[in-house]
């Protein structure tokens, strides 16, 4: 809900309100540390895994299957069962590649640069938006490495000394990318994991059986909340959000620099960065948006990731929805004002040619539908419109990296050395295996480990204000 | 070497982090120095109360960037001037702009993880056992809805009868004896 603008005789002030404070509240009224608690662990320490769980994980696990096949017959005959050739190189594995680290960049965003802001709303969501951010990495790291043709010899991306002595380029972007994701899918665990440290400890507290003991007693490092402990543990946690956030601006930024370094038309062009990153924070709230809408209905946790959370997200969406338009603006415009006959004739092929129909469907699923019904508040908190939407600009996004690749590599320079693009079955079935990977790697971290950051929901709680001392009788 | 047998320390748990804090701040004033306060969530004023100022996170974290930073740009350096020398259109061996992007990337990864591992470090994690473990309230409670305060035997001051009584005054739910 839009609290700022609620009045006290609104029949909804009370639940968004603090009466005694006049604070907005983040998640819904009545909640105690033991609730939260009990709500949380008992997700995850139940003996009794519900069967909605195992539909979704046979499905998932189905389409994971689907990638380990596809990916096995790749390695067998090599990357010439894709569509990609002359002159369209790259397909659908930067695509793909290029899609799922955005959609991780908002995972980021919500646990990084939200806490630098000090936006309480994100305690709710920041674990599982973590979460997505390193399966997603998952899934995009893995198609460099396929697309390269002989993926045993991946570690020639690396700088190392090899008898044959030879070393990487590092003055290609391709080259800075081995960097910028490696180091971004490091740090990102390593964010999700010393996060999960605390919570981990009340699970081991809790955890009837020996297994699930020892499980979470030797990952939780035997954490028993120390003030002294606490301390390091948020200047650890602040120092690596501060980090995240240069870190998760870098990585569109330098991943933006494969297309913009070239001298392609429609690839070379500055827009690209900023661009890029926003398109990536859109992406991603879509997909945050996707998971979070099924799993607060399935888990039944709406007290605890509200509509205020969907609202807040899709403001989010809004505005850098505002700032990918702005970057297709910026394209158009610098189509015709560069006075380049080559760009001119890329952007009217883009958006009239015979793949005009991609460059249509970008524009109507991210610009046309969201950010024209994105302004209501009403369809904001509708949870299934939001659903809905999530979907729609995940399309969107996805379109867009088609765009940006293809047209701007079937029109080549010489009409000559025209070609087409048409993806094949391996294409769409690696695509859609990686779907059932990131589906699968998620339900399983929805099992056995805590989605909701326990002990961030607490310092939102009321029993977390310090009082003046009161009498005993009243204060239990 | 702190005694492992007999009394780690006295415990008092506290149903509010105010109590806690009040408590805390109070044991710190009459000269208790060997004692610690455990909560379910960060609670910054309990952490002053007990004179807890110092932290050398940041410290490790800056350490850990420069290294990257160094590390990172001498290879590439190294490799593109010495090593590996490329001729690519004539442009210069040592290339410094371009090689910026990955010497940044690693001044982040190594500043993140000297955080996070000097963070466990100083902790002195991972530590599987601890006395506070066998007091009967505190798994149930330290890290969902309790606030303690403990007194450590290892206090000069610390006399198990005698501190029992000052716990008490402080009116906590309960004051528990934890062995090691």
């Amino acid at each position: 809900m839009a609290t700022s603008n609620l009045k006290p005789t609104d029949p909804e002030y009370k639940r968004w309100v603090d009466p005694a404070t006049g604070e907005y509240r983040v998640i819904e009224p009545g909640q105690t540390f033991k609730s939260v608690t009990d709500k949380i662990t008992r997700i995850v320490l139940t003996p009794h895994t519900p069967m909605g769980w195992f539909a979704i994980f046979a499905l998932a696990g189905a389409g994971a299957t689907v990638l380990l096949v596809a990916v096995t017959w790749l390695f067998l005959k090599g990357v010439g069962i894709w569509a990609i050739t002359q002159p369209v190189a790259w397909g659908f594995a930067i695509i793909n590649f290029v899609w799922w680290i955005g959609i991780g960049h908002a995972g980021t965003l919500i646990s990084a640069i939200l806490l630098l802001f000090k936006q309480q709303w994100r305690n709710s969501i920041s674990r599982f938006a973590e979460a997505m951010t390193i399966f997603a990495v998952v899934c995009a790291g893995m198609f460099p490495l396929i697309h390269v043709g002989r993926p045993w010899l991946g570690y020639w991306m690396l700088p190392l000394p090899y008898t044959m002595t030879v070393w990487p380029q590092f003055r290609s972007p391709l080259e800075w990318d081995v960097f910028a994701v490696s180091t971004y899918a490091t740090i990102s665990v390593v964010f999700w994991y010393v996060g999960m440290i605390p919570d981990f400890g009340t699970f081991r507290d809790r955890a009837k059986s020996k297994a699930g003991q020892y499980f979470y007693g030797i990952i939780s490092l035997g954490w028993r909340g120390s003030v002294r402990h606490w301390m390091r543990y948020e200047t650890a946690s602040l120092l690596l959000a501060g980090l995240a956030t240069p870190l998760v601006l870098s990585v569109h930024t330098v991943i933006s620099f494969d297309f913009a370094v070239a001298i392609l038309p429609g690839w070379h062009t500055t827009i690209f960065p900023p661009y890029f990153v926003a398109g990536a924070i859109y992406s991603g709230f879509a997909m945050v948006l996707t998971l979070a809408i099924p799993l607060r209905k399935f888990y039944h946790l709406e007290a605890l990731v509200t509509e205020r959370h969907i609202d807040n997200m899709g403001k989010v969406m809004l505005a850098t929805g505002f700032i990918v338009a702005y970057g297709y603006g910026m394209e158009a415009f610098m189509a015709w004002y560069s006075a380049s006959h080559w760009e001119a004739f890329m952007f009217w092929n883009r958006m009239f040619g015979p793949m005009g129909w991609s460059y249509w469907t970008l524009i109507a699923c991210n610009l046309a539908i969201p950010l024209t019904t994105l302004w209501s508040r009403k369809l904001r908190t509708s949870i299934p419109f939001m659903f809905v939407m999530s979907i729609i600009v995940n399309t969107g996004m996805w379109f867009e990296r088609f765009v940006i690749i293809v047209t701007s590599l079937y029109r080549d320079f010489l009409p000559s050395a025209w070609g087409t693009y048409r993806a094949t079955k391996w294409d769409y079935m690696t695509f859609l295996g990686t779907l059932g990977l990131f589906t699968t790697l998620f339900v399983l971290f929805v099992r056995f480990l805590p989605m909701i950051p326990m002990n961030e929901i607490r310092m939102l709680l009321p029993g977390a204000k310090i009082l003046p001392k009161k009498p005993k009788e009243v204060g239990r | 070497m702190p005694p492992r047998e007999g009394t780690y320390g006295l415990l008092a748990e506290f149903d509010t982090p105010g109590d806690l804090i009040r408590a805390a701040r109070q044991a710190h004033q009459d000269g208790w120095r060997r004692m610690d306060c455990y909560t379910p969530y960060p609670v910054e004023e309990a952490a002053e109360a007990i004179g807890f100022h110092t932290n050398r996170v940041p410290l490790l974290c800056l350490i850990g960037a420069l290294m990257g930073l160094a590390a990172m740009f001498s290879l590439e350096t190294w490799v593109s001037v010495i090593a590996y020398p490329l001729n690519i259109g004539g442009r210069p061996l040592y290339s410094w702009p371009a090689f910026i992007v990955p010497a940044y990337e690693w001044t982040i990864l190594w500043a993140g993880l000297s955080a996070a591992f000097g963070m466990i470090a100083l902790n002195h994690m991972p530590t599987l056992y601890h006395p506070l473990f066998n007091a009967p309230n505190f798994r149930s409670g330290a890290l969902v809805d309790k606030f303690f305060l403990c007194l450590e035997a290892l206090d000069p001051k610390f006399d198990l009868a005698e501190s029992r009584k000052y716990l008490e005054t402080f009116e906590p739910n309960s004051v528990v004896e934890v062995e090691y």
